[in-house]
């Protein structure tokens, strides 16, 4: 069934990983991910694929969970590790025709394919452990500046709250149109390409009547309740740093320091 | 003749994972050729699970269809021709609607079955002739009709692939009274033309004893009682314990004969209960106030 496929999933649960200020976690994923390219030898690539298990840990979230959001991946971690291997200068150690493997080539590829995994796992921490709607308010709060510039953050994350919530009734709703067509002898599953695609039309009319139908029943329900836009708006929840928080922050810093010299002091792999 | 049968049907949702909940558990029943069969049952009794499993729009997880005898899973490539046969409304089938006029769309069944451009539309028209759709608004686009009109034409939908067996998921549910009570009425009208089996679900027990000639009680997944309407209504008690409460009227003719007076205590409709009541009036004259 369509709705088995799962966006952005929370888990909820009660971790430390849970409750870190969702604003803090966002950055600390972002900070990692640039930390994980920046990583050129295999200690620092030690460190950061560390730090993302202490992450999965933390987040006592089942790591069946984990390794089904790397399932969709390992095609592209596989391929992008294959096409790196052939990509490496040097001496090569297997060649075959115009393709040639050297010993950059694999450590190339496996530093790629342990970047790739240490990515999706620190993503993963992230959506698990922030529900949709702490993850857009931290989106929010940390674009704040850029409204300055007259970038219309708040109602970007509006945006970006409704549709989160829109996913799963959509994917319902998908699901009882393309039952109902069945019903209605649709024939979904076979035919060439064109025939496959017009066939879509019955089920994507109506999705997008039901779309607009709920955006503008919401739009109605939204302007009834004085909802007028950003300004002057405060909020049910203020997000609080906790001692939690700075302490995490401060590791955050200490882990740069210790990374910059790691960095500089030791060879690189390649 | 049985048309359908179920053996031991089951049907659990998220096998596998926290969330797993067996919605349907263990349903054997038989219905009937030409029968008009109510199904009820409480929020979440399985009533829905069960019916898409009748057309094969859900495998079961254990059990079986037999669709005049023959298993309809027997051969899973073939699983459109049971759905032809059993024809499927859903709960708010108005919003299935996708074509640019209400003909073309109550044809989208037919065209599926493989019929000509023809034949299609002459039984789009006569399935609207069931659903009382005027002429004028064949040619309109479904999205410009009311709601009700709307239901009528996502019913003719599946009227019009003249399905052995036409199953209804809540036909009535949103409705005004009126809307209600005229599409109801288009239903029974269409059992009887077209002498064809026809399963209700529907939560009302007023609607269901208006139209139905047995009734199918689910709770909890199991299938608790099935038997002529009359006889289900009996069981008042049981079915208040399962969530189901009685017609108004038939509670008021319960109480009345409690009371002693001579009305049945199983009465379906108000009209029924009209001629019930109609002669005690007529004896009664001044005395029978106190009633
Ligand atoms: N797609 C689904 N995924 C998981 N569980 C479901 C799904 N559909 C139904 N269920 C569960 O199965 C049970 C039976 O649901 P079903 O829809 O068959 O009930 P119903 O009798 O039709 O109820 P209603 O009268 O409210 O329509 C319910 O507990 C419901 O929560
Ligand atoms: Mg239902």
């Amino acid at each position: 069934m369509i709705s088995d496929i799962t966006l952005g999933q929370f888990f909820p649960g009660s971790s430390v990983m849970h409750r870190l200020d969702p604003r803090v976690k966002l950055c600390m994923t972002v900070y990692y991910i640039g930390l994980i390219f920046c990583s050129r030898n295999w200690i620092t690539l030690a460190l950061t694929v560390l730090t993302a298990l202490s992450g999965v840990v933390l987040s006592k979230v089942p790591a069946k969970l984990y390794l089904k959001s790397l399932k969709p991946i390992w095609f592209l971690i596989a391929f992008t590790g294959i096409l790196n291997l052939f990509y490496g200068s040097g001496e090569p150690i297997w060649s075959f025709g115009f393709l040639s493997i050297t010993r950059a080539g694999i450590i190339n590829a496996v530093m790629i394919a342990v970047r790739l995994v240490v990515l999706i796992l620190i993503s993963s921490v992230l959506t698990f452990t922030t529900s949709p709607t702490q993850l857009t308010d931290a989106i929010e709060r940390v674009l704040k500046p850029l409204a300055l510039l007259h970038v219309p953050v708040h109602e970007f994350a509006m945006m970006m709250t409704i549709a989160l919530r829109f996913v799963p009734t959509l994917l319902e709703e998908t699901d009882k149109i393309m039952s109902a067509q069945k019903a209605r002898g649709a024939d979904l599953e076979s035919g060439g390409l064109a025939q496959r695609i017009r066939a879509l039309i019955p089920i994507l009319i109506p999705l997008f009547v039901s779309a607009f139908r709920r955006a503008f029943d919401l739009a109605t329900a939204m302007e009834s309740r004085c909802y007028h836009g950003g300004a002057g708006r405060t909020r049910m929840k203020t997000l609080h740093l906790g001692r939690v928080d700075y302490g995490v922050l401060a590791l955050c810093a200490a882990y740069l320091v210790l990374f910059v010299l790691l960095t500089a002091l030791l060879p690189a792999a390649i | 003749m049985n048309v359908l049968e179920t053996k031991d049907l089951t049907y659990t949702y998220g096998v596998g994972t926290p969330f797993e909940i067996t919605a349907v558990d263990g349903v054997s029943v038989s219905v009937e050729a030409g029968e008009f069969l109510g199904v009820i049952g409480h929020t979440g009794s399985g009533k829905s699970t069960l019916i898409q499993m009748l057309n094969g729009l859900i495998r079961p997880t254990a059990g079986q269809v037999l669709l005049n005898g023959e298993d309809i899973w027997a051969k899973p490539k073939e699983i459109r021709r049971v759905r032809f046969k059993v024809g499927m409304v859903f709960q708010y089938p108005e919003y299935q609607l996708f074509e640019e006029t209400v003909l073309k769309d109550i044809m989208f069944g037919p065209k599926n079955m493989g019929l000509s451009d023809a034949d299609a539309e002459a039984k789009a028209r006569e399935a609207a002739r069931f659903t009382e759709l005027r002429e004028d608004l064949l040619e309109k686009s479904p999205f410009e009709l009311s709601g009700g009109e709307k239901r009528r034409a996502a019913i003719a939908g599946v009227i019009a692939m003249d399905p052995d067996v036409l199953i209804l998921d809540e036909p009535a549910a949103g409705l005004d009274p009126k809307g209600r009570d005229l599409i109801l009425a288009q239903i029974s009208n269409y059992h009887r033309e077209r002498q064809n089996t026809v399963l209700l679900v529907s939560h009302s027990m007023e609607d269901i004893g208006r139209t139905a000639d047995r009734v199918l009680v689910m709770n909890r997944g199991k299938a608790e009682f099935l038997g002529p309407t009359r006889r289900i209504f009996a069981e008042g008690q049981e079915l208040s314990e399962m969530g189901l409460r009685l017609p108004q009227i038939t509670s008021i003719l319960r109480r009345l004969s409690g009371m002693g007076m001579p009305v049945g205590d199983t009465v379906l409709s108000v009209d029924e209960a009209f001629f019930q009541l109609l002669p005690l009036l007529k004896r009664g004259g001044g005395k029978g106030a106190g009633a």
